[in-house]
């Protein structure tokens, strides 16, 4: 990886009425119990480090009170950090004087929200020209852009409807309208789909997935959905009271849990949807007949094309387009079902 | 027994005298140095509300009636109002108050206006910190509870008889809504909103009054509202200190016992009341609009 968009260094964050003390005693390793019990400190963030790709989607995932909306807030410091540096292409934010963390603010990164914090007094395309008000735009230049972006995001039409008598789902639109309008390059998302329908949820993930293959940002996305997680992330950063327990690619956290909290996340979901057929082929035989697959293609996707061509066995071919292995129906059925089938056996011998 | 127990060990008298008489003397000190300044610096203020009472007396009848119901209509959108305000106001005139309410209702606008200048600011400040909350609190209760007859001593004795004076008193007697409701208004803005002002960079100016303000309105108009209620009611007790308008033939009634003349400027100044309170509500509601039937989430 080129160097980091976002680098997150040894970052801590403690709540409380001594957090300078405190820290010392965290770092010796005082358990996140004993601090609230006889310190009465809230450890939010727990030596945190963090490289985030620029141009992907890096997920932050954890259950709620894991410091996950903590730690999006250390990115654009709507939260002061009690320790440790957030590096945004090298500079720090927490040291960033009161001008100059405007600016970042303004023009480097923006934010969607949970419950979307859209303006109730403004029209849709009114919040979505919010941002731009803020840099102090003129207001023909303004009117551009936000007409721009309202087509872009599937609300023409609505430019005049205020948020409260939009669905959810089209109150985030216009969330995501703002936060894109101002060319931000980096777009911060605290659990922007939580509060929606899942068929909706599902929708504004394809919307955005859709934008970003176009506008590649450097997305930050925090959500406690293990499958929204897996759909999106590019590099998923899982955190569990306040520490990363794992990071990596989506199918390295799948076939590699870390630990029992991550197993858990990992034994509900549809394994075929990220495990990529490259990683778990057989060596290459020059007899075997069958479809040529890109190493890429999902686990899913090649049981449907296998099923469909009424065949044993599967080519896999690499970049290249030479054959680099070959995997049987059982070797892929096997390995969407494993896990499950592990569980199973555990649990019929108890 | 000694005697602190049987008797509250009070103060002697000669004291108290010297006491109240030191105050007395020192406010009456401060007023002859410098209540000549005092009176100047409100001029500006006197000579608005003169030239306003002036217009509105002056101007023929149909006239000010017109423009008080293309106001209204302004405002509210709403025929029914309007035609009530026109019934009122032609009511008013036919029974012989309309100079008296014309008077009224130029010392009310001022005092509306003047409360809201002053009160709006101050509600934000206190908004911002609890300090300053802490401070101006106990005074808005003293200005609240204390009676009104006592706050027109000093008033009195520092700018004498007149509208200005008339003016001050009620201010004080109805500014308190306007500020408390402002602070309140802008202290339950949700705070999700705001860090998405913060958020997209917006100085404490533009989060001020793309934001704050904006969201607090609803809760400031109530508190416009009240403070107009309040000034009205005060009107009666402005008359004592020279104050021209409805409350001068209600006084005028009490001490020579004119029941009905009591009752015709009272039920004026009711119907003044009405139409400032439904014109602001109406106002406030149609503000809200974006508010609509869809609940949020």
């Amino acid at each position: 990886m080129a160097d980091p968009k976002i680098r997150i260094e040894g970052l801590y964050k403690i709540f409380g009425p001594n957090p300078a003390a405190a820290i010392e005693l965290v770092r010796q390793g005082v358990s996140k119990q004993e601090m609230l019990d006889a310190n009465d400190h809230v450890v939010g963030l727990k030596d945190i480090n963090l490289d985030m790709a620029g141009q992907s989607i890096q997920v932050v995932m954890g259950l709620s009170g894991s410091g996950k909306s903590t730690l999006i807030r250390h990115i654009n410091r709507l939260i002061e950090p009690t320790a440790g540096r957030v590096l945004i292409d090298g500079q720090d934010v927490a040291q960033m004087s009161k001008d100059e963390l405007r600016d970042f603010r303004r023009h480097q990164a923006s934010m969607v929200f949970q419950r979307f914090a859209l303006l109730p007094h403004r029209t849709v395309a009114q919040n979505v020209a919010f941002g731009l008000n803020i840099q102090g735009l003129d207001s023909g230049e303004v009117d551009a852009r936000v007409a721009r972006w309202i087509e872009r995001i599937g609300l023409g039409g609505y430019e005049n409807h205020y948020p409260g008598h939009l669905s959810g789902g089209m109150q985030q639109r216009v969330g995501l309208g703002r936060a894109l309008a101002t060319d931000a390059d980096i777009l911060l998302m605290d659990e922007a789909f939580s509060a929606l329908d899942p068929l909706i949820r599902y929708d504004m993930q394809s919307v955005l997935l859709d934008l970003q293959a176009e506008l590649n940002k450097s997305i930050v996305f925090i959500t406690h959905d293990f499958d929204e997680a897996l759909r999106i992330g590019d590099s998923i950063a899982i955190l569990r009271d306040g520490e990363v327990v794992q990071q990596g690619d989506p199918q390295s956290i799948v076939l590699n849990p870390a630990d029992d909290y991550v197993t858990d996340f990992v034994k509900g979901i549809n394994r075929g949807k990220v495990i990529k057929v490259a990683t778990i082929m057989r060596p290459a035989t020059d007899d075997t007949e069958g479809p040529k697959v890109d190493g890429d293609m999902l686990l899913e996707d090649v049981a449907r094309l296998m099923t469909r061509e009424d065949t044993g066995w599967a080519r896999v071919v690499g970049a290249s387009g030479a054959v680099i292995g070959v995997v049987s129906t059982a070797d892929v059925m096997g390995s969407m079902v494993r896990l499950a089938n592990d569980d199973d056996t555990a649990e019929a011998a108890q | 027994m000694p005697s602190w127990l049987t008797e509250f060990p009070q103060l002697d008298r000669t004291t108290l005298v010297e006491l109240r008489r030191g105050l007395d003397q020192a406010y009456r000190g401060f007023s002859r140095e410098f209540g000549a300044e005092i009176e100047a610096f409100f001029d500006p203020l006197l000579f608005f509300l003169v030239w306003f009472e002036r217009l509105l007396i002056n101007a023929p009848w149909w006239v000010v009636i017109i423009a008080v119901c293309a106001l209204v209509w302004s405002l509210t959108r709403s025929w029914k109002l309007i035609v009530g305000v026109a019934i009122a106001f032609l009511l008013i005139g036919f029974f012989g108050m309309w100079e008296d309410t014309m008077s009224t209702l130029a010392i009310i606008t001022v005092c509306t206006l003047v409360s809201i200048v002053l009160g709006v600011p101050i509600g934000i400040l206190m908004a911002r910190s609890n300090r300053v909350q802490m401070f101006f609190m106990p005074i808005l209760d003293v200005m609240q509870t204390m009676p009104a007859f006592v706050y027109l001593i000093p008033v009195v004795m520092l700018l004498g008889i007149g509208k200005v004076p008339g003016v001050l008193a009620v201010v004080i007697y109805a500014i308190p809504p306007v500020i408390r409701l402002t602070n309140l208004g802008i202290r339950l803005v949700d705070r999700e909103v705001l860090e998405a002002a913060d958020a997209f960079g917006a100085s404490a100016w533009q989060r001020l009054v793309r934001v704050q303000v904006p969201l607090a309105m609803p809760t400031i108009m109530a508190g416009v509202n009240q403070t107009i209620m309040m000034a009205l009611a005060m009107v009666v007790i402005a008359a004592m200190i020279g104050v021209k308008g409805l409350g001068q033939p209600v006084l005028q009634s009490i001490t020579n016992q004119y029941f009905t003349q009591g009752l015709l400027n009272g039920l004026a100044i009711v119907a003044l009341a009405i139409v400032f309170d439904r014109v602001s509500q109406a106002y406030g509601k149609r503000m809200q609009q974006h508010r609509g039937s869809a609940i949020h989430g």
